[in-house]
C-alpha cells in the first residue's frame, strides 16, 4: 500500500481508485471493498446507486407500460374485450401505483439527482452515502411488495391508485401489501429528500454560492423540501387505513363514525404536492438542456430558481381542488380554486423563460433538445387543461371523466416522462461513456411524440363528451375515440421500444466517448472525466463563474 | 501515520453540522407523521366534543401522570449522559444511558398495566362493549390506541438506538471529541418525550 502525502491528508492511493499508471479509474471500473455484483449492491457511491435506481425504475416502467397497453386493448370495444371487469380494475390500479409511486416520483431525483447533484455542486458524494443505499433497498422492498400483491392469492389492489375509503377498507384484495409498500416507498423518498437537502446545504464546493448552483440543483432543493414535509402525511394516512382494516378502530370507517372525506383531504395533502415532486425535477432537467442546445445563457435564472420554491409553497396549499365535487363549504371551494389559479403562475414563469432562452439562440435539434421542446409543448397543454379544471363550475362537469385522465397523462407523462427521456439522452453518454445512434433516437422521438398525442388527446374529447374514468363498459358513441386512443397506444409502445432499445444497444456496442464536454454544457459535470472517476474530482473545484454565464450569447465552436 | 495525524484527518473529514442537520430534518418528518394523527384528533374532537369528554373520563390519570414523570426524567438522564461524555466521563455516561433505557422500560410496563385494565373493561377496538358506544367514543378510543401505540413503537425504537449508543461508547467510537451520534440519539429521545407531552393532555387532562 503506497501512501501519498497530499496537504494535510494521508491517503492510501489504492483506496482512491488510482491504477498503477497513475490514472484514476472510472466509477464503473473501481471496486471498493466488494467485488462483482456486491461491488454494486453494497456500494455507497452515489453514481453506482444512481445506476441501481435506473435499472430498477426502467424495469418497473416496462411493467407499468405493459399494464397500460393492456388497459387500452381492453377498451377497444364497449363490452369486455380481453379481461374480466375485476382484472381490469386491478390493472388500472397497479398501473397507477407503479407509474406514480415507483416510477415518476423517484425517477429523476433518484437516478439523475443521485448521479449528478454531487458532481454539479463539486462534491465527492452525497451527505449521507450509507443512508442513500438504505433508500434504494427500501425502494426495492416497496416495489417487490407491489409485485407480490399481483401474484399472491387475493388479487392485486382494485381501488384505483387513490385508495379511497371506505372501499379500500372493505375490498378483499391484497390491500395491506399495497398500502404498506407505498408507506415504505414514502420512507425511501423522505430519506432521499433529507440527504439532498443536507448535501445542498453543506457540500457545495468553495465559491459555489446559492445563485451559482445549476437550476437542476435548485429544482431538487425545492423537490426535497416537498418530499420531507408532505410524505409523512400520506405515510400516516395509509398506515391508518391498514390499522382500520386490521383492528377496526373506526377512524375512516363511516359505520363506526369515521369520515371518508377526511381520508380524501389527508391523501391529497400529500398527493397534490406529489405532483410537484414529479414535475419540478423534470423542469430542472429542461432548464439544463434548453440553454445548452440553444447556445444561450438561460433567461431569468433567479426567476426559474424561485419559481421552483414558489411551486413548492403554493402547491402545498391547493389539495382540495381534487374534491370540489364532494360538497365542501363554498368558502373553502372558493379559496382552493383561487390558489389553484395562483399556482399556475410559477409554472408559466418557467415556460416563458425557456421560450425566451430560445429566442435568437442557435438551436441544435439534438435528441435531448427534441424531448425538451416536446416537454414545453405537452406540459403547456397539460398545465392549461389543469387550470380549466380549477374553475369550480367547469370542474363539477369534468370531475371523474376522461378529461382528468388526459390532463394527468399530459402533465405526468408528457412532462416528467419526456423530461426523463431528455435526461436519458442528455446524460447517459456521460454516465457510461457510450454514445447512442442519434438518427435512430430522433426517429424514435417522432414516433413517441406522435403516439403520445394520438393516445392521450382523444381523452380530452371523450371527457368533454362525458365518458367516466375507470369504466369497464362504455356507450357505443364513445367507441371511435377509444379506438383512436388504442391505436395511439400501439404507436407509442413501438416508439418507446425503439427508444429504449437504441439506448440499451449503445451501452452494449455504442461508440466510445471520452471527451469530457459532450454537448458543450458548462455545469460542473461536463468538466470531469467521461465516465466520471470514483471521487469525481481530482482536486476540489473552486467555482468562479455561474452555471450559464459561459456563452456570452455566442455560438460555441467545438 | 501516527495516531494524532489520524485523528486530525478524521476531524477534517467530519462535519458535525451536517449530521445534526440530517437528524433535525428527520425529526421534522417524524413530527409531521404524528402531525397527521393530531390533525385527525382535532377534526374528530371538534365534531364529537361531548363524546370525547365522556370517554376521556375513563382514562387512568394517575398512571398517565406517572408515565409523564418517568419520561421527563429519562430525558434528563439522556441529556446528562451527553454532558458526561463531553467531559470525558465515560463510565458515568454509560450508566446514565442505561438508566434512560430502564426508564423507557418502566414507561412500557406502566403502559402495559394501563392497557390491560382497559382491555379488561372491554375498551378495545371491535369489542362488543366498544361497538355499543356512540361513534364519538369509538373514535376516541381508536385514536387513543393508534396514537399511543405509535408512540410506544417510537419508545421501543429509541431504546434500541440507545442500546447501540452504549455499545459505541464502550467501544470508544463515542468519546469526548466525537459525540455527535449520542447527540442525535438524544434528539430522538427528546422527540419521543415531546410527543408524549402533547398526547398526555389531549387524552388524560382535557375533559
Amino acid at each position: 500500500m503506497k501512501l501519498e502525502y497530499k496537504g494535510k491528508y494521508f491517503m492510501a492511493s489504492d483506496t482512491l481508485g488510482i491504477d498503477h499508471n497513475g490514472y484514476e479509474k472510472s466509477y464503473l471500473e473501481y471496486e471498493g471493498k466488494h467485488n462483482g455484483i456486491w461491488g454494486w449492491l453494497l456500494s455507497t457511491d452515489h453514481k453506482r446507486i444512481g445506476i441501481l435506481y435506473l435499472m430498477a425504475i426502467i424495469s418497473f416502467f416496462v411493467v407499468g407500460v405493459t399494464l397500460g397497453f393492456l388497459i387500452r386493448l381492453e377498451l377497444l370495444t364497449p363490452q369486455g374485450t380481453i379481461v374480466s371487469p375485476q382484472a381490469y380494475n386491478e390493472f388500472f390500479t397497479v398501473h397507477g401505483i407503479i407509474m406514480i409511486f415507483i416510477v415518476v416520483i423517484p425517477v429523476i431525483p433518484a437516478v439523475f439527482g443521485n448521479f449528478f447533484l454531487p458532481i454539479m455542486l463539486g462534491a465527492k458524494d452525497v451527505a449521507f452515502p450509507r443512508l442513500n443505499l438504505l433508500s434504494w433497498y427500501l425502494y426495492i422492498i416497496g416495489g417487490t411488495l407491489i409485485l407480490l400483491s399481483l401474484v399472491l392469492p387475493g388479487g392485486a389492489a382494485d381501488t384505483g391508485w387513490t385508495f379511497y375509503v371506505p372501499y379500500s377498507v372493505r375490498t378483499g384484495t391484497n390491500m395491506i401489501f399495497t398500502l404498506f409498500a407505498v408507506f415504505i416507498l414514502g420512507f425511501s423518498s423522505i430519506l432521499t429528500g433529507l440527504n439532498f437537502l443536507t448535501t445542498i446545504h453543506r457540500l457545495r464546493a468553495p465559491g459555489m454560492s446559492w445563485f451559482k448552483m445549476p437550476l437542476f440543483a435548485w429544482s431538487l432543493y425545492a423537490t426535497s423540501w416537498i418530499q420531507v414535509i408532505v410524505t409523512p402525511i400520506v405515510g400516516i394516512t395509509l398506515l391508518m387505513v391498514i390499522v382500520e382494516r386490521v383492528f377496526h378502530v373506526g377512524i375512516f370507517d363511516p359505520t363506526l363514525g369515521g369520515d371518508p372525506l377526511l381520508f380524501q383531504h389527508m391523501f391529497w395533502m400529500y398527493s397534490h404536492p406529489a405532483v410537484y415532486i414529479i414535475i419540478v425535477p423534470a423542469m430542472g432537467v429542461i432548464s439544463e438542456v434548453i440553454p445548452v442546445f440553444s447556445n444561450r445563457t438561460i433567461f431569468g435564472y433567479k426567476f426559474i430558481a424561485f419559481s421552483s420554491l414558489g411551486i413548492a409553497l403554493f402547491g402545498s396549499l391547493v389539495w382540495a381542488h381534487h374534491m370540489f365535487a364532494t360538497g365542501m363549504s363554498d368558502t373553502a371551494e372558493f379559496v382552493f380554486s383561487l390558489l389553484t389559479f395562483l399556482v399556475a403562475i410559477p409554472s408559466a414563469i418557467k415556460v416563458f423563460n425557456w421560450t425566451a432562452t430560445l429566442y435568437k439562440g442557435s438551436i441544435e435539434l439534438e435528441p435531448p433538445m427534441l424531448y425538451a421542446l416536446a416537454f414545453i409543448f405537452l406540459f403547456a397543454i397539460g398545465g392549461l387543461t389543469g387550470v380549466i379544471q380549477g374553475a369550480l363550475n367547469v370542474d363539477l362537469y369534468l370531475t371523474d371523466t376522461y378529461f382528468i385522465v388526459g390532463h394527468i397523462h399530459y402533465v405526468v407523462f408528457g412532462g416528467t416522462g419526456f423530461g426523463l427521456f431528455a435526461a436519458l439522452h442528455y446524460w447517459l453518454p456521460k454516465m457510461f461513456g457510450k454514445m447512442y445512434n442519434k438518427k435512430v433516437a430522433k426517429v424514435a422521438f417522432w414516433i413517441v411524440f406522435t403516439g403520445f398525442n394520438v393516445l392521450y388527446f382523444p381523452f380530452f374529447i371523450l371527457g368533454w363528451m362525458g365518458m367516466p374514468r375507470r369504466s369497464y363498459h362504455y356507450l357505443p358513441q364513445f367507441q371511435l375515440y377509444h379506438v383512436i386512443a388504442t391505436v395511439g397506444s400501439w404507436i407509442l409502445v413501438i416508439g418507446l421500444a425503439l427508444m429504449l432499445g437504441n439506448l440499451l444497444k449503445s451501452l452494449i456496442s455504442g461508440r466510445d466517448v471520452s471527451e469530457r464536454n459532450i454537448w458543450g454544457g458548462e455545469t460542473l459535470e461536463w468538466s470531469v472525466e467521461t465516465p466520471p472517476t470514483f471521487e469525481n474530482f481530482k482536486d476540489v473545484p473552486n467555482v468562479i463563474n455561474g452555471p450559464y454565464e459561459y456563452k456570452q450569447n455566442e455560438l460555441v465552436t467545438n | 501515520m501516527n495516531n494524532i495525524e489520524h485523528a486530525e484527518s478524521q476531524a477534517l473529514h467530519r462535519d458535525d453540522v451536517r449530521s445534526r442537520m440530517g437528524m433535525w430534518l428527520f425529526l421534522f418528518s417524524e413530527l409531521l407523521l404524528f402531525g397527521g394523527l393530531f390533525l385527525m384528533y382535532s377534526v374528530y374532537r371538534f365534531i364529537h366534543q361531548k363524546d370525547f369528554s365522556i370517554a376521556s373520563k375513563e382514562m387512568n390519570t394517575f398512571l398517565g401522570t406517572l408515565n409523564t414523570i418517568i419520561l421527563l426524567t429519562s430525558s434528563l438522564t439522556m441529556a446528562l449522559s451527553i454532558t458526561a461524555i463531553k467531559r470525558g466521563m465515560k463510565r458515568l455516561s454509560i450508566s446514565l444511558q442505561l438508566i434512560t433505557i430502564l426508564f423507557g422500560l418502566a414507561f412500557l410496563v406502566n403502559k402495559f398495566v394501563e392497557w390491560s385494565a382497559e382491555f379488561h373493561k372491554g375498551n378495545f377496538p371491535d369489542s362488543s362493549v366498544m361497538l355499543s358506544k356512540p361513534p364519538g367514543q369509538i373514535l376516541y378510543f381508536g385514536l387513543y390506541y393508534s396514537m399511543v401505540g405509535l408512540h410506544g413503537l417510537h419508545v421501543i425504537a429509541g431504546m434500541s438506538i440507545i442500546c447501540f449508543m452504549i455499545y459505541f461508547t464502550i467501544k470508544g467510537h463515542i468519546n469526548e471529541n466525537n459525540y455527535v451520534k449520542l447527540e442525535a440519539a438524544g434528539l430522538y429521545w427528546h422527540l419521543v418525550d415531546i410527543i408524549w407531552i402533547f398526547l398526555f393532555p389531549l387524552f388524560y387532562l382535557i375533559t
